[in-house]
Parts: structure tokens; C-alpha cells; sequence
């Protein structure tokens, strides 16, 4: 191509286009598809049942950013489902207004979903990630007093 | 499907998110928690526009995707303008008739931060909410350029620190206020504007549900917690938000049509300002003596700015 001269044609047809299309006729750029196939209705699918593409984050773990994690005794857990409205990994797990547990796999171990927990003791306490889950829950503590 | 009314966190929680962990965001930030509710607070399908900023770095790094719903990453300041272009073409296809399927239903969003909404955005999304399109914005505010290191913007508050507003021997930080993007957005007479924040999540998803369902440009400002710039552990972003709203310093309030104020959230028990900042790092410097006076205009500030949003409650202007 010359250089800007201001004499040279630079239209669409000199760039080489075939033919002119409307704006809704241009085709897709760059598209990456997070499912797999139709994705219809996706909202009234639970994780584990909807076809996740290689290209969600889903499929990825950052379970190696954590130094400590959440552990949940069920024993002392009220449902309240606080931690599910403010974990911000999406990492607790919860079906019909059940909390289950932590996905270990997006969970970051920011320790939220602990202090946001009201149950005394709290249904989700902090361990070195290195803890077992069943040493964890063996050593957990007593329910505290109210400090006056 | 309509939206799903929401009676209380139990029934909340059967949603199935639509933003997916492994996104790349700090432990314990305050993006996720607001993007995530509202995307829980649909089940219509959604197109969502995101321009650069923590969230969209963090939520879209090849070769993943953290977004089960169409989204359009676009340039620093045209959030508001994809959204409204998108809104723009679904509308002209639907009357051509060319939409697979016209009667699903589908709402149309755009995420911006702070940055891009307040300043370098700013333009485009007064165009976009001036031309009248259907789309909720929801800016971001963590009242800072977070994603590139903590510079200041025209959100961040008199008195903070930052990395192009530095406290010092001779400054206390940034010396302008806040802008009141708020009654900007409200001015434009917008038929839905509101501050709303994570901690009260039921006030916030009552809000985007609101807009959402609004015909119209609505803007929603969202109090966003920022674990690695306003210097606090990634553990308290909730306790932070909760200090931010008790202590005045985010209001939370509703503004329909321009007009009709309406205060959503009133603390029992009001904290002071000193409060809020002690808590944080990038107030830290405010309590040497010589600054003190700074933590007296904001709490003075903070007093008037809560009287004029009673006094126009009540006055119904
Ligand atoms: C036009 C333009 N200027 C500058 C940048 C560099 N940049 C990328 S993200 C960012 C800061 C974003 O701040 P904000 O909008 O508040 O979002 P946050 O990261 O705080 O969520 C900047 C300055 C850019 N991408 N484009
Ligand atoms: S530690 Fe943080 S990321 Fe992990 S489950 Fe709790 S709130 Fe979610
Ligand atoms: S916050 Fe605690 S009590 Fe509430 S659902 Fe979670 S673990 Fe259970
Ligand atoms: S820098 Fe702040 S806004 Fe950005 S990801 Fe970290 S906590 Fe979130
Ligand atoms: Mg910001």
C-alpha cells in the first residue's frame, strides 16, 4: 500500500472486500464458548450437571493460592447461608437452602465466609492447608461465652 | 423466566451462579460478591459488558472465562457503550425479525469500575444513559485505578492515600472530595439510580432486581471493597463494608426518575467516620495530629451530605 498521500483510495473494496455487508450481517470475532453445545436455561442448572467447555474457569483450580482453608463442622451449622452470599470464589456449596461445603478447588482461602459465620462456635473455622480435614474437626473448640 | 423474588438468604441460595470460581481476583474481594449477586438475582439471560479494570483482567484470562452468560470485554472507557450497542442491535433484530429466539427473555449490563466510570468512561456513559437505552450500569467503586496499582480517581476521598496522591511530609493524600456521581446519574434523569452494598444484600438485590426490571438507563453505584488498596485483611471486606455503611460514609439510597429519594438503609447505631478510616491503611496518616483536621471535614461532610439526602426524602424533590 502507498504512503498517505491523501490522492489514494483506502475504501472497503480496495482493502480487498468482496462485497459490502450490513451491520447485522458481519461475522463473529473472537468467541470463546464457555459451554459446550446449548446453554439454554444454564441458570436452572446446577454445576455438576451443566457441560462445562475446557475454556471456563470452572475447570481450573486455584486451590494452590491458599496457605490456610476454611474447614465446615456440620454439627453447628445453621443454614443461614451467609457464607454462600458473600464468598467471593463461588466456593460454597449449597443445594435447596442446604449449605454442603467448600469446593476446594476455587475456594481461595480468604476467610470470609468464617467471619461472616454467626453460629457459636462457628460452623467454618481456618486451618494450615496441610491440616486434614478430620484432625481439624476432631480439635474443634468448645461453643465460647459472650464477653461482657 | 421472570425474576425470581427473593424472600430471604435461604431461598437465595438455591440460585445457581453464573460467575465461576478460578477467576483471578484477590482473596476477599468485593467485585465478585456484588457481580455475582447480581447475576443470582436473574435467571434471564444476560449480556454483559465489562470494561478493563480488576474485573475484567481478572475474569477473563486466556484461555478461561469465568462468565456462563454472553459478555463483552471492551476498552477502558466504553462499558456503557457496548451495552448500549448490544441493546441497540437485539432491538433492531427483534423488529427485522432475525433473533433466534425473540420472546427469551434478556437483560442487558455493564460492569465499570471506578476509574472508568467516574472518569474516563464518564462521557460515554452519559451519552449512553442520555440516548435512553434499556441497560443497568453498575460501577464498581473501590475508589481507585486498582488494576494498575492504586492511582487516584475522581471517586477516590479526600484524605486517602494513593499512588498518584501520595500522603507525606507535605500532603495528607488526595485534596479533593469525592465526586456525587450519583446526582450526576440522577440529573440525567435516569429513571433509576441508587448506592447499594454487598453487606446488605438483600437492599442490593432488591436494587438490581428494580433495575433490571426498569424500561431505561439505570445506574447503580456499588460500595467495593478493596482488600490490597485500601490496605485491610482480605478476611474483613465484610466488616469494612459494614463500618463504610454504618458510619454514613456510603449512604444507601435510591433516586426514581430524578426525583423521588428514598433512603434504604438507616444504622441503628450511627459509628463515626474515625471508625471507618482507622480501619484501613490508606487513611492511616490521618491520625497524626497535624492531619487530624482532615478526619473533622470528613466526618463534617459526611453529617451535611446525610442531612440533605433526609431533608430530601421527606421534601419528595
Ligand atoms: C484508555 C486507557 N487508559 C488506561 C488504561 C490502563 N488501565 C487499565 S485498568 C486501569 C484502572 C482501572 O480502574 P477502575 O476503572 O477503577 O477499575 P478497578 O481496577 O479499580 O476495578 C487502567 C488505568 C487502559 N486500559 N485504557
Ligand atoms: S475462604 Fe474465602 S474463598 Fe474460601 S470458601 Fe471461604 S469465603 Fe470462599
Ligand atoms: S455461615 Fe455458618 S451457619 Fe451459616 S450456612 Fe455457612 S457454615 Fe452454616
Ligand atoms: S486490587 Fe482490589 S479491586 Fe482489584 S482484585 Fe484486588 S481487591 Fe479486588
Ligand atoms: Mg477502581
Amino acid at each position: 500500500m502507498n504512503g498517505l498521500d491523501g490522492t489514494e483510495k483506502r475504501g472497503i473494496k480496495e482493502l480487498g472486500a468482496e462485497k459490502l455487508v450490513g451491520w447485522d450481517e458481519v461475522e463473529q470475532g473472537v468467541v470463546i464458548n464457555s459451554f459446550e453445545g446449548d446453554a439454554t436455561g444454564v441458570a436452572n442448572v446446577h454445576a455438576e450437571n451443566r457441560n462445562y467447555s475446557d475454556f471456563n474457569s470452572y475447570t481450573a483450580t486455584v486451590a494452590s493460592w491458599r496457605v490456610i482453608k476454611p474447614v465446615y463442622n456440620r454439627d453447628y451449622c445453621i443454614d443461614c447461608q451467609n457464607c454462600w452470599v458473600w464468598c467471593p470464589d463461588s466456593s460454597i456449596i449449597s443445594r435447596d437452602k442446604q449449605m454442603l461445603g467448600i469446593d476446594y478447588d476455587h475456594c481461595k482461602g480468604c476467610q470470609v465466609c468464617s467471619e461472616v459465620c454467626p453460629t457459636n462456635p462457628k460452623s467454618l473455622l481456618m486451618f494450615l492447608e496441610a491440616t486434614e480435614n478430620d484432625e481439624a474437626l476432631a480439635g474443634w473448640p468448645e461453643k465460647k461465652e459472650k464477653e461482657k | 423466566m421472570a425474576i425470581t423474588s427473593i424472600k430471604n438468604l435461604k431461598e437465595f441460595s438455591t440460585n445457581n451462579d453464573r460467575f465461576e470460581g478460578a477467576h483471578l481476583l484477590c482473596p476477599g474481594c468485593a467485585h465478585s460478591m456484588i457481580v455475582r449477586e447480581l447475576m443470582n438475582c436473574t435467571d434471564d439471560n444476560l449480556v454483559i459488558a465489562t470494561n478493563t479494570g480488576c474485573l475484567e483482567v481478572s475474569t477473563a484470562v486466556y484461555p478461561y472465562t469465568s462468565w456462563d452468560t454472553s459478555w463483552i470485554h471492551i476498552g477502558f472507557e466504553n462499558a456503557a457503550t457496548a451495552a448500549a450497542g448490544a441493546e441497540a442491535m437485539y432491538k433492531a433484530r427483534k423488529r427485522k425479525g432475525t433473533l433466534k429466539d425473540p420472546n427469551a427473555p434478556v437483560k442487558f449490563v455493564a460492569f465499570g469500575g471506578d476509574g472508568s466510570t467516574y472518569d474516563i468512561g464518564f462521557q460515554w456513559l452519559s451519552g449512553a444513559v442520555e440516548r435512553g437505552h434499556d441497560f443497568t450500569y453498575v460501577c464498581l467503586d473501590n475508589e481507585n485505578y486498582a488494576n494498575t496499582g492504586g492511582q487516584r480517581s475522581s471517586a477516590t476521598p479526600i484524605g486517602s492515600t494513593t499512588s498518584t496522591a501520595q500522603a507525606g511530609s507535605h500532603s495528607y493524600g488526595k485534596k479533593e472530595k469525592k465526586k456525587d456521581m450519583v446526582a450526576i446519574m440522577a440529573a440525567h434523569g435516569a429513571p433509576y439510580v441508587a448506592q447499594l452494598a454487598p453487606n446488605k444484600w438483600k437492599i442490593m438485590a432488591k436494587g438490581f432486581q428494580k433495575a433490571l426490571e426498569t424500561e431505561g438507563p439505570c445506574f447503580i453505584n456499588t460500595v467495593s471493597a478493596c482488600t490490597t488498596e485500601w490496605k485491610f485483611d482480605p478476611k474483613d471486606t465484610i466488616h469494612i463494608t459494614d463500618l463504610a455503611t454504618d458510619s454514613l460514609m456510603f449512604p444507601i439510597y435510591e433516586i426514581i426518575d430524578g426525583k423521588e429519594l428514598n433512603i434504604l438503609y438507616r444504622p441503628k447505631n450511627i459509628i463515626t467516620v474515625e471508625e471507618y478510616l482507622n480501619a484501613q491503611g490508606r487513611y492511616r496518616h490521618l491520625f497524626k495530629p497535624e492531619n487530624r483536621h482532615v478526619i473533622e471535614k470528613i466526618q463534617k461532610d459526611v453529617d451535611e451530605k446525610w442531612e440533605l439526602l433526609q431533608r430530601r426524602e421527606e421534601a419528595r424533590v
